[in-house]
């Protein structure tokens, strides 16, 4: 394909996805945008120009050669497509869904100057679901063992990563989950309508498949510390806890009846499926009004979640304008279509409840954005006098996560910052304690899922290092 | 998978199961829990683990059938697996040598009080029980409470055995006759605990209660279990579940445990509509 010849002919918009209508999908938890078709894929690939510099390989943090898995899409070879992506990139069809690549890959592909950029993300969907569901997912041939054993501490996508690099490489890998679901944030977190469980299943499967032992309900700090791993002669452990603690907002009247986390909320729906109670035991309330606080993409999964539980309205309460909603602007439609509202410039300063301390009403203040603060965006300032009530059965907090403080307390000796995040060496993710690595959001604070599996990566070398010289 | 190794009916909807679950068994300690989850459909489930030291790798745990999935479990055997436990969780009872320990058990209460009981022993206090019941027949561990007490006490509400009244009054007689008495470790209903931490706050009795609110996950990820303490929101999973009982808010976490009440009605006529054991077309 001479990159010339079609460029005239080249559509200046993507190849739209066909997607569950609004009205529709509101009343389930099917996935809502539902893929290319194979023709529509090679349609999308053929876009690409094929740049001699590819600009997308610099905007993806795992560095994936976006140009070669495209080509090999628009010459309709889905399957070596899907191997190239899994060169560099152990979960494509999560980070192809997930992925926030308006801001990655999509954001400098140059063809997105004139028009759309190349759908890069739905392409890598594309060819690791045809793998998928092809039944072709073909286990690599693992090197002779190196005798070496090592630890994974938690089996979100940082763990996930280094465990697949790591059997890859010959050395023997256990990963210990403190849940009964391994995933971490893919399993409890992000919902079924934008992340099928059957997805993340598929590839830990894959893992197992590979010789990857996988002990779940093992909370290290509890069940074992990092010391007692070593001293099962495990030689290096990977820490990839997470940011699983929730943030609160210490106001009054927060431990009422109906207040959640957004943690919480979603937990329950989602990992333990409390969307289909009472055949699954969890319940969760069934709100008729319900306010989530925060317009992250957490609190956007929290009230998407919500709107497809019945209530009579889902309203998102956030104390900046809509330029400043850190979600995905996708995410942010995808709700709008359902029928989300938003309610900003508004913060909440105490929750209301009833004489059975259930939550009732919140009463919040209007905000204004005055002077940009640390982070560049206008700090918003509170409008004296301006409180107001919005009433509401539940609320669901959702302003951000801190670090859980298991893994740092048991292990006294590993550096930390003062936020409980683990301190580590950024080329290799060595942590100051020898043969510990660590990286994902226990490093980073709550950042996205390529980041994570990007650390797991460059762990993973320099623990293959580590292993084969013994110097730290 | 965690065979059940043992099955004990102590009382009517009462019963004592040892699990395997050695690695847990290796690393327990008194006042911890393990959550469990008997199946795919279940829920994850706090109890405190009862013993603390089978060599034989299993943990004993007592359980009441008070809903959907404490009856459930109460309704598997010997021989049947549990697909998740998940343990030691909490922090253990902090144990050094106070002098008198007063330890209060309500109800099924005695049974977390047990371990912590013989712990507070073995680091050399003196250990004065006091167990109370509804009735006779829901009394449970006399003899094992004896055994490590220095003094036991058995009440019962309704008076057919040991002193009529509750464990709260003999407290009371206690401090009032000036007992020395170092500290009060209670666990049982919510309502008991309020009521030992209002007998023992006048006299400034440092009194430990062990919270039993609503969880999820138990690692400190959810925030389902929090409640005020000494005005600050603390995670019962992680934080706990012990606290200083003179600066717990009993009238949130009573409320917040209610906060199901509907949805565990409904899923209990359920179960009881479909007798039998569960079985399950996967779709
Ligand atoms: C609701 C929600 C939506 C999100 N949406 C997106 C998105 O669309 N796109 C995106 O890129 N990112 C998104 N993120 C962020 C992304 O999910 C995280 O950055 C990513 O999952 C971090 O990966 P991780 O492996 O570091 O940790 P996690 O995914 O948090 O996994 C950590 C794992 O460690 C386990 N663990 C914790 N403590 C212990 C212990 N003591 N012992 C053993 N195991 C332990 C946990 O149970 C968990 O399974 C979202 C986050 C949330 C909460
Ligand atoms: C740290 C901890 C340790 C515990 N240890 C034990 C134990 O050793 N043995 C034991 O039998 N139980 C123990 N519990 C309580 C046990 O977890 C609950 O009884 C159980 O969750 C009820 O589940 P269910 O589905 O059967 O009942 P549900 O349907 O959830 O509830 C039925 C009834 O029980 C009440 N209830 C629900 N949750 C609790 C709770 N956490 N505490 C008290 N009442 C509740 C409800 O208000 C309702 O009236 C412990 C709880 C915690 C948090
Ligand atoms: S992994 Fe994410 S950033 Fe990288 S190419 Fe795929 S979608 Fe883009
Ligand atoms: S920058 Fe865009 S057009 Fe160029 S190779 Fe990458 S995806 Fe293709
Ligand atoms: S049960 Fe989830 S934080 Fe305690």
């Amino acid at each position: 394909m001479d990159p010339k010849d079609k460029k005239k002919k080249l559509s200046p918009t993507k190849m739209a996805m066909p997607e569950q209508p609004a009205a529709e999908r509101v009343h389930n938890f099917y996935e809502v945008p539902m893929g290319y078709t194979p023709e529509m894929a090679m349609e999308e690939a053929k876009r690409c120009i094929q740049c001699k510099k590819p600009l997308c390989v610099g905007g993806c943090p795992v560095n994936i050669d976006i140009p070669w898995f495209i080509k090999y899409i628009a010459e309709g070879k889905f399957l070596e497509a899907a191997h190239k992506l899994k060169e560099t990139n152990g979960l494509p069809a999560v980070c192809g869904r997930v992925c926030p690549q308006e801001d990655q890959c999509e954001k400098v592909c140059i063809i997105g100057k004139k028009g759309d950029p190349v759908s890069i993300g739905r392409l890598e969907r594309f060819a690791a679901d045809f793998e998928r569901e092809h039944g072709e997912v073909a286990v690599p041939v693992i090197p002779t063992s190196t005798g070496k054993k090592i630890a994974v501490v938690g089996a979100g996508p940082a763990g996930l990563t280094v465990a697949g690099d790591m059997i890859k490489k010959g050395h023997k890998v256990t990963v210990f989950e403190a849940l009964h679901a391994p995933g971490g944030v893919l399993v409890y977190g992000i919902p079924e309508f934008r992340l099928p469980k059957k997805i993340v299943e598929a590839e830990v499967d894959y893992l197992k498949r590979m010789g990857v032992d996988l002990q779940l309900n093992a909370v290290i700090g509890k069940f074992e510390t990092i010391d007692e791993i070593f001293a099962d002669g495990y030689e290096a452990v990977f820490v990839a806890t997470g940011a699983g603690a929730p943030k609160l907002m210490n106001i009054p009247g927060e431990n009422l009846v109906g207040v959640y986390s957004a943690n919480e909320y979603l937990t329950r729906v989602n990992l333990m499926k409390a969307y289909q109670f009472p055949d699954y035991d969890t319940p969760v309330l069934l709100g008729r009004r319900m306010v989530v606080i925060g317009a992250g993409n957490t609190a956007m999964d929290a009230a998407r979640t919500a709107l497809r539980l019945g209530p009579e309205e889902v309203t998102i309460v956030y104390r900046r304008s809509r330029e400043e909603m850190p979600a995905r602007a996708e995410e942010i439609h995808h709700g709008e279509e359902e029928g989300l509202k938003f309610q900003l410039l508004t913060n909440p300063v105490r929750f209301i409840g009833d004489r059975d301390g259930k939550l009732t009403a919140i009463e919040c203040v209007q905000m204004e954005l005055g002077e940009p603060d640390e982070s560049g965006r206008r700090r918003p300032v509170a409008i004296a006098g301006s409180e107001f009530t919005i009433e509401c059965d539940v609320a669901i907090i959702s302003v951000g996560n801190d670090v859980n403080p298991l893994i740092p307390h048991s292990t006294p000796d590993m550096r930390i910052t003062k936020w409980g995040t683990i301190i580590i060496d950024q080329d290799t993710g060595r942590t100051n304690k020898r043969g510990v690595f660590a990286g994902g959001d226990i490093v980073r604070g709550g950042a996205t899922v390529i980041l994570a599996m990007g650390d797991g990566r460059r762990a993973a070398n320099s623990m293959h290092e580590f292993l084969e010289t013994g110097e730290w | 998978m965690y065979e059940i190794a043992e099955k004990i009916e102590l009382s009517h909807g009462v019963y004592i199961f040892k699990i395997k679950a050695p690695g847990i068994a290796r690393k327990r300690k008194a006042g911890q829990f393990v959550m469990i989850r008997t199946d795919e459909h279940g829920e994850r489930v706090p109890f405190t683990i009862m013993d603390p030291c089978n060599d034989d790798g299993t943990i004993t745990i007592l359980v009441q059938e008070v809903g959907k999935s404490t009856s459930i479990l109460c309704g598997m055997n010997k021989g049947d697996f549990i697909l998740d436990a998940v343990g030691p969780l909490g922090h253990p009872t902090h144990i050094e040598k106070y002098g008198t320990v007063v330890c209060v058990g309500g109800g099924i209460g005695t049974a977390p009080v047990l371990p912590i009981a013989k712990a507070m022993k073995a680091g050399g206090n003196k250990i004065v029980s006091i167990i109370g019941a509804r009735t006779h027949g829901l009394v449970i561990l006399e003899k094992e409470m004896g055994e490590v007490s220095d003094e036991l006490h058995v009440t019962t509400d309704d008076g057919s055995y040991g002193h009529h009244g509750f464990v709260t009054e003999v407290l009371q007689k206690f401090l009032d006759e000036g007992v020395q008495i170092d500290l009060v470790l209670a666990v049982g209903p919510l309502p008991m605990m309020r009521a030992v931490c209002d007998v023992t706050k006048p006299f400034k009795v440092h009194t430990l209660v062990s919270l039993n609110p609503i969880m999820v996950d138990g690692t400190g990820m959810c925030g389902a279990c929090r409640v005020t303490v000494g005005d600050k929101t603390r995670f019962v999973c992680v934080d706990g579940p012990e606290f200083d009982g003179h600066e717990v808010d009993f009238d949130e976490i009573i409320k917040r445990n209610r906060t199901y009440f509907k949805e565990e009605k409904r899923a209990m006529e359920e179960l009881t509509y479909h007798e039998g054991p569960r079985c399950y077309e996967e779709g």
